[in-house]
């Protein structure tokens, strides 16, 4: 893999991650994290929807009109979003029931109508795939990380394994605790980018 | 980049990516509809199972009134044709929304074991309806003639949930209210 | 009595902002001015409860009649997004005050997902209301429903601009400043949202 392939891969780890530098797809990020495995499944969903969309959209760019490239695109998102819905319906309703809401709104989550506009539109296939693949894992790493530390803090769990008896800090898997959680994530993530 | 944009090419873009798209839906719809049914039905069976005795021959879903709403029971028959158990659907209203409890019943009228269906209560709270073995195994053998449906607080005999009140009271009322539909079931 | 009940668990039970966590991204990026903060909420007002007034019909007399409910999230985001642009049009048209003071959040609530959230939810879900049965919601509810929705996201939006405002003058840790202390001031709004819970 050349260089420049390589940086477009690697680039939404941590130069320009989509949940801690970019602040893209929040709704999502808070919603479904209250368990690692949630977050985790969260992230892959959006992720599928990335890549596909991507490559598909950098390969009909070229012949759609300026003018209507908005409304293209988001059909082409939504198509590949109900495709997942009735895949996870089918296969993994538990999953499903335990997402429910969110993943119908991966159409309205800026991370994929962004990088629609900002990257697919404007590259070819194997590069936009790329590009979702990677946006795709800093996303899902991001929500996988906020999801263990809440799960870890409100349940005294991880990825469902249980280490403590009884309840942990029960805010962290309500709504508060989301937020709160994710402020000190950046923080951290910050501290970390700045020392790089 | 991009083409450049006239009615004619602006139209001909959408229509057709619309189409191409409403077809490769209705061809996923058609495709996974048989396998979400399947998953759903199995779901369902797998909850009507859980609260009744093993064995026994499932009904399809009988359509009745449990608490003023539509709603539905299945029974179990024995070899010999005589109903061995009723499960009763039961929704009310929890702490966070709808709450829908499957509830088992023996044919004298006791319950044998209740499981939820679906909720919206609060994380590591009311959500541990569905987990509590205290809270739930205090159903299995409840005789409604002998004890009352309700909290303690309210007079009953179901030890509430810690700290979920309201959710162990959605509970109780949906346990209650299959056990009037049982009643009618039965004709009494 | 259940039109009350609505309007009192949308606003402040279940909150659309605070406690199912819908819209967040224009939250965070438009609530560092009390000012752009009013606007928005005018906005997102006028868009959630005229869309899902909107997407119900088309759902109830178009998508459903004709077995096409597997279409349902694109044609709600197609309706959305157009409706939008014509609020746009019109507003622009019929009074150029309003557009100007709504103006320039029209294009970026298409991309809220409250908007599209809610109305998925009334269509699809179950709701209970002050401990009555659980039912789907009629058009009059469905309405009454987005509209208290969208207070509810407006209100909370205007209350965490005015806590933003102060947050500026104060001397806040370096990593902290902008987006981190922002969050945990919203986490400990959610809390104190969260002593209305089980009130409805």
């Amino acid at each position: 893999m050349s260089k420049r392939k390589l940086d477009i891969f690697t680039k939404g780890f941590f130069k320009e991650n989509p949940t801690f530098v970019l602040l893209l797809g929040m709704c999502p990020t808070l919603a479904t994290t209250t368990s690692a495995i949630n977050g985790l499944s969260m992230g892959l969903a959006t992720l599928f929807v990335l890549v596909l969309s991507n490559i598909v959209i950098s390969a009909i760019a070229p012949v759609v009109p300026d003018k209507v490239h908005i409304p293209v695109y988001i059909v082409v998102i939504a198509t590949f979003v109900t495709i997942l819905q009735f895949a996870m319906q089918a296969y993994t309703p538990d999953m499903y029931k335990t997402l429910g809401l969110f993943i119908p709104l991966i159409v309205v989550n800026c991370i994929v109508l962004g990088r629609a506009e900002a990257f697919a539109s404007k590259n070819g296939i194997v590069d936009s795939a790329l590009d979702g693949l990677g946006i795709g894992f800093g996303f899902t790493m991001a929500l996988t990380a906020l999801g263990m530390v809440r799960e870890i803090l409100g349940s005294g769990s991880i990825f469902g394994w249980k280490f403590i008896s009884g309840d942990g800090l029960l805010v962290f898997i309500m709504a508060p605790g989301a937020f709160i959680a994710l402020g000190y994530l950046m923080v951290l993530f910050n501290k970390i980018a700045k020392k790089n | 980049m991009a083409a450049k944009s006239n009615l004619l090419n602006m139209a001909l873009c959408l229509t057709l990516v619309c189409l191409v798209c409403s077809a490769l839906l209705g061809g996923m719809y058609a495709l996974t509809a048989e396998p979400i049914a399947k998953t759903n039905a199995d779901i369902l069976r797998a909850s009507v199972n859980a609260v009744l005795p093993e064995g026994g021959e499932l009904s399809e879903a009988v359509p009745v009134e449990v608490g003023g709403q539509a709603s539905e029971y299945y029974v179990s028959k024995s070899a010999d044709g005589t109903p061995a158990a009723y499960a009763v659907k039961s929704t009310t209203a929890g702490f966070g929304g709808p709450l829908t409890v499957m509830v088992g019943l023996t044919p004298d009228g006791k319950i044998y074991n209740t499981s939820v269906l679906s909720h919206s209560e609060t994380p590591g709270l009311g959500a541990k309806c569905t987990e509590d073995d205290h809270f739930i195994s205090q159903f299995n053998g409840f005789d409604p003639s002998q004890k009352i449906l309700s909290v303690k607080k309210d007079g009953g005999d179901v030890d509430a949930i810690t700290a979920s009140t309201i959710t162990s009271r959605a509970y109780s009322l949906a346990v209650k209210n299959a056990v009037e539909a049982f009643k009618t079931i039965k004709g009494e | 009595m259940e039109y009350f009940l609505i309007i009192i668990s949308a606003i402040f039970v279940n909150n659309v902002m605070l406690a199912q966590f819908l819209g967040t991204c224009p939250f965070l990026g438009v609530s560092n001015k009390l000012s752009t903060a009013t606007g928005m909420s005018g906005a997102v007002v006028f868009v959630i409860t005229f869309a899902t007034l909107v997407t119900y019909l088309i759902n109830k007399y178009l998508l459903v009649p004709f077995g096409l409910t597997f279409l349902q999230t694109i044609a709600f985001i197609l309706v959305i997004a157009t409706l939008v642009q014509m609020v746009e049009i019109v507003l622009k048209k019929i009074s150029p005050s309003l557009y100007q003071a709504l103006g320039i959040f029209l294009p970026l609530i298409t991309t809220n997902c409250a908007v599209l959230g809610v109305a998925l939810s009334v269509v699809t879900k179950e709701f209970t209301f002050g401990g009555g049965a659980a039912h789907m919601l009629n058009l009059g509810e469905s309405v009454v429903y987005a509209f208290a929705t969208a207070v509810g996201y407006g209100m909370a939006l205007i209350l965490f601009a005015g806590l933003r405002e102060h947050l500026e003058l104060n001397d806040v840790p370096k990593q902290f400043r902008g987006i981190p202390i922002a969050l945990i001031t919203c986490g400990i709004l959610a809390m104190a949202f969260m002593g209305f819970s089980g009130l409805v």
